[in-house]
C-alpha cells in the first residue's frame, strides 16, 4: 500500500520505511501499482481524514462558531419574550410551538454555512492539490459535511437547553427530546447536501449566502414553526399548508398533522419534541 | 531511458469562451530531464499544466503521463503526478507537519509512515524548526519549499512546478533551483513552466516556447540563446534621424538585424559576446552617430520573443496575483508591441 520504497536492512526500527535512504523513483513499478479508481474503503478513510481537517479548522477559527451558539440563544429568547405574549398568550405557552421552530431554524442555518464554507474552501489553493490527488472525488465535500455534524449538535443543543432554562418542559422526556434532535441533525445533514452543491456551482461565498437565504428565508418563516396557521391570511395559508411540515419534517411524519386540531398545529411533529 | 515519454501530449487545445487558451500544443517530455515551458503571462502555459495535471478537461488533442490516457484514466494519472503550482498549495489553518501527514494519509500513507514521510520532508527542505508553526508565519521561500515538499510525500515520478520562483528574492530562488536540481537526480522528470529565461536556462535540458497558446519554438537552451544572441548591446539614439544609418551600420558591423524602437530612439542588437559591442560602437564614432546612453545585457525573454514571434513579451506583469488558471488566460494577450 505505501508508495515510499525502503532501501536496505541498515536503519533500524519499524519507521524504517521512510527514514532510511531512499531509493530512486522507478517510474515503471509506480504505473503497474496505480489503481484505475478508490475503493469504497479508501473513500471512507479519506472522508474521515478530511473531517478531521475540517475540525482542525474550526478549533483554530473560533469565529465559525458564532452561529451555532449565539444564535440559538439569541433568537430563542428574543422570539420568545417578543411574540410569546401576542401569539400564545404568554411565554411559557409560546415555547412547545417556538423550540421546534428555532430548532429546525438553526439547523438549517447552520446548512447554509455548510455551503458558504466550502465555497470558501474551494477558493483556496489547497482544493487545487485536492484535485489533482488520486483520493475519492467526494471525500473533500463530505469530509467538512462529516465535521459539520459537531455544529448541528451544538445548534440543536444549546436551543434546547436555552428553551428549558426559558421555561421550557418537553413533553417528551429525555428520550423524546433526544430522538428530535437526531431527527433534526439528519435532516439538516440531508439537506446540507443541497447546500454543499449550491456551494460547487456559485462563484463566490457570497453568492451561496445570498442564494441560501432566498431559499431558507420564506421556507423558515412562511410556515407553521413560529406562528399557528389560523393566524393568517387564506393564500399563505395554503402555502404553509404545503410548507407547514416544520420545512424539515419527512411527508410521513408531518401528515398527521391534518388530524390535529388546529390548537396544535405542530401535530405529530412537534409531539416528539413536547 | 528507453522507456515510455513522461509526457507525451498532442494537439491539445483549451478554449474559454472566444478565447483560445491553449491552441494545438504538442509536448514530449523524456524520462528523467527537466523540461521548461517557457512564455510571458496570458501564453497558456499554466493552462496547459493544469490540463496534464487533470485540474482542466482537455477540450481536444490528446496527452499521455508515463503512458497512461489523461482524459480516459485521470485517476491513475494522478497516482504518477506531483504539482506545485502559483495557486495548487497547502492548507493555512494547518501547521506544516499536519499538512504533510494529511497528504500523506490521503494518498494511502498508514499514519506512522505519514508522519516519517514528513519528518523526512522538513529535514529535506530545511523546515524542521517551522514545523509546528502556522503556515501564516512562514516566508514566501519557506511557503514555496513547504509546497514542494507537499508535492512529493508520496515521491510521484512527474512534478509539475508552475512558475517555482516567481515572487521569490535571488537567494531563494537559487535555493529552490538545487532543490529542483535534486529531485531529478532521484529519477523524477520534472516540467516546470517560467517566465524568466534565466530560470529555463539554469534547470531545464530542453524548452519549449509558448506564444498565445502556440508552441513557437523547442530546443535546448543553447539553440535557443544562439537565436537571439548571447548578449544584447542596448543603444539610445541622440537624434532619431540617425535610425536608419545605425541600422545599416549595425548590420554590417555585428551582422545581425537591430530591434528598433522608433517613437524613442532606441534600439535594441544581438551580439555573439560582448565584445562586439565595442566595434558597433566604434563604428557608429566614425559615422558621427551620437548617442545617449548604451549598456550590455544578457538576452532578455522579451528578446527571445521578439527573435522567434517577431513580436515583444510583455512579462513585466507580476503572476503572484491570486485566482486560478482560468484568470491566466483571462488576463490575455496584452503583448506589447514595441515595434513593428
Amino acid at each position: 500500500m505505501t508508495t515510499i520504497t525502503t532501501a536496505g536492512p541498515a536503519s533500524a526500527g519499524p519507521a524504517s520505511a521512510s527514514t532510511g535512504p531512499l531509493h530512486a523513483v522507478d517510474p515503471v513499478a509506480v504505473v503497474a501499482r496505480t489503481r484505475p479508481r478508490t475503493t469504497i474503503t479508501e473513500t471512507v478513510s479519506q472522508t474521515l481524514i478530511m473531517a478531521w481537517r475540517a475540525l482542525k479548522k474550526m478549533r483554530r477559527n473560533m469565529e465559525q462558531f458564532f452561529d451555532v451558539t449565539i444564535q440559538p440563544l439569541l433568537f430563542t429568547a428574543m422570539f420568545a419574550y417578543l411574540f410569546g405574549g401576542a401569539i400564545s398568550g404568554n411565554v411559557h405557552s409560546y415555547l412547545p410551538l417556538l423550540i421546534p421552530g428555532i430548532v429546525a431554524q438553526t439547523v438549517l442555518t447552520t446548512c447554509m454555512s455548510t455551503g458558504v464554507n466550502l465555497r470558501e474552501d474551494m477558493e483556496k489553493g489547497v482544493f487545487d492539490r485536492f484535485k489533482a490527488m488520486p483520493i475519492s472525488r467526494i471525500a473533500p465535500l463530505a469530509g467538512p459535511m462529516v465535521a459539520d455534524l459537531v455544529r448541528y449538535l451544538i445548534a440543536a443543543g444549546l436551543t434546547i437547553v436555552t428553551g428549558v432554562i426559558i421555561g421550557y418542559r418537553p413533553g417528551g422526556g429525555v428520550l423524546g427530546v433526544l430522538g428530535a434532535m437526531v431527527l433534526a441533525i439528519f435532516t439538516g445533514w440531508a439537506l446540507a447536501w443541497i447546500f454543499t452543491w449550491i456551494g460547487t456551482i456559485a462563484r463566490s461565498a457570497r453568492a451561496v449566502q445570498g442564494m441560501s437565504m432566498m431559499i431558507l428565508f420564506p421556507l423558515t418563516f412562511l410556515s407553521n414553526a413560529f406562528v399557528p396557521v389560523t393566524s393568517l391570511p387564506g393564500w399563505l395559508a395554503a402555502f404553509v399548508k404545503i410548507n407547514r411540515s416544520r420545512t424539515w419534517c419527512p411527508p410521513r411524519v408531518a401528515w398527521p398533522i391534518r388530524a390535529s386540531s388546529a390548537a396544535r398545529p405542530a401535530g405529530r411533529c412537534s409531539r416528539a419534541w413536547s | 531511458m528507453t522507456a515510455t515519454a513522461a509526457v507525451d501530449a498532442a494537439g491539445l487545445v483549451k478554449t474559454f469562451g472566444r478565447l483560445r487558451a491553449v491552441d494545438g500544443i504538442d509536448l514530449h517530455v523524456r524520462q528523467g530531464e527537466i523540461f521548461g515551458v517557457l512564455g510571458p503571462n496570458g501564453a497558456g502555459k499554466t493552462t496547459a499544466l493544469r490540463m496534464l495535471a487533470t485540474l482542466l478537461p482537455i477540450d481536444a488533442g490528446q496527452a499521455r503521463v508515463f503512458g497512461v490516457d489523461v482524459t480516459r484514466e485521470p485517476h491513475r494519472v494522478r497516482q504518477l503526478i506531483g504539482i506545485t503550482g502559483q495557486y495548487a498549495s497547502v492548507d493555512e489553518d494547518l501547521t506544516a507537519t499536519e499538512n504533510l501527514w494529511m497528504f500523506g494519509r490521503l494518498q494511502g500513507l498508514r499514519s506512522a509512515d505519514a508522519r516519517a514521510a514528513a519528518k523526512r520532508l522538513l529535514a529535506q527542505f530545511d523546515l524542521e524548526e517551522a514545523a509546528d508553526k502556522p503556515i501564516a508565519q512562514f516566508s514566501g521561500g519557506m511557503r514555496r519549499r513547504l509546497d514542494l515538499a507537499a508535492s512529493l510525500i508520496t515521491r510521484p515520478p512527474l512534478i509539475f512546478l508552475d512558475e517555482p520562483t516567481t515572487g521569490l528574492d535571488p537567494r531563494t530562488r537559487g535555493q529552490m533551483w538545487d532543490t529542483i536540481r535534486g529531485l531529478v537526480t532521484e529519477g523524477c522528470t520534472v516540467l516546470l513552466t517560467t517566465q524568466y529565461l534565466d530560470e529555463a536556462d539554469q534547470l531545464a535540458g530542453r524548452i519549449a516556447v509558448i506564444d498565445r497558446g502556440r508552441k513557437v519554438a523547442e530546443g535546448t537552451p543553447d539553440e535557443l540563446k544562439a537565436s537571439v544572441g548571447n548578449s544584447t548591446l542596448q543603444i539610445q539614439l541622440a537624434e532619431g534621424a540617425d535610425q536608419e544609418l545605425a541600422g545599416q551600420i549595425v548590420r554590417k558591423i555585428a551582422g545581425a538585424e537591430p530591434v528598433l524602437t522608433p517613437e524613442s530612439g532606441r534600439m535594441n542588437v544581438p551580439l555573439d559576446t560582448a565584445d562586439r559591442a565595442g566595434d558597433v560602437l566604434i563604428g557608429f564614432r566614425q559615422s558621427g552617430v551620437a548617442i545617449t546612453s548604451v549598456s550590455v545585457d544578457k538576452p532578455t525573454l522579451d528578446e527571445v520573443f521578439f527573435a522567434i514571434t517577431g513580436h515583444g513579451a510583455d512579462a513585466e506583469d507580476d503572476a503572484d496575483r491570486p485566482g486560478t488558471g482560468t484568470s491566466e488566460a483571462g488576463a490575455g494577450h496584452e503583448t506589447v508591441l514595441e515595434v513593428q
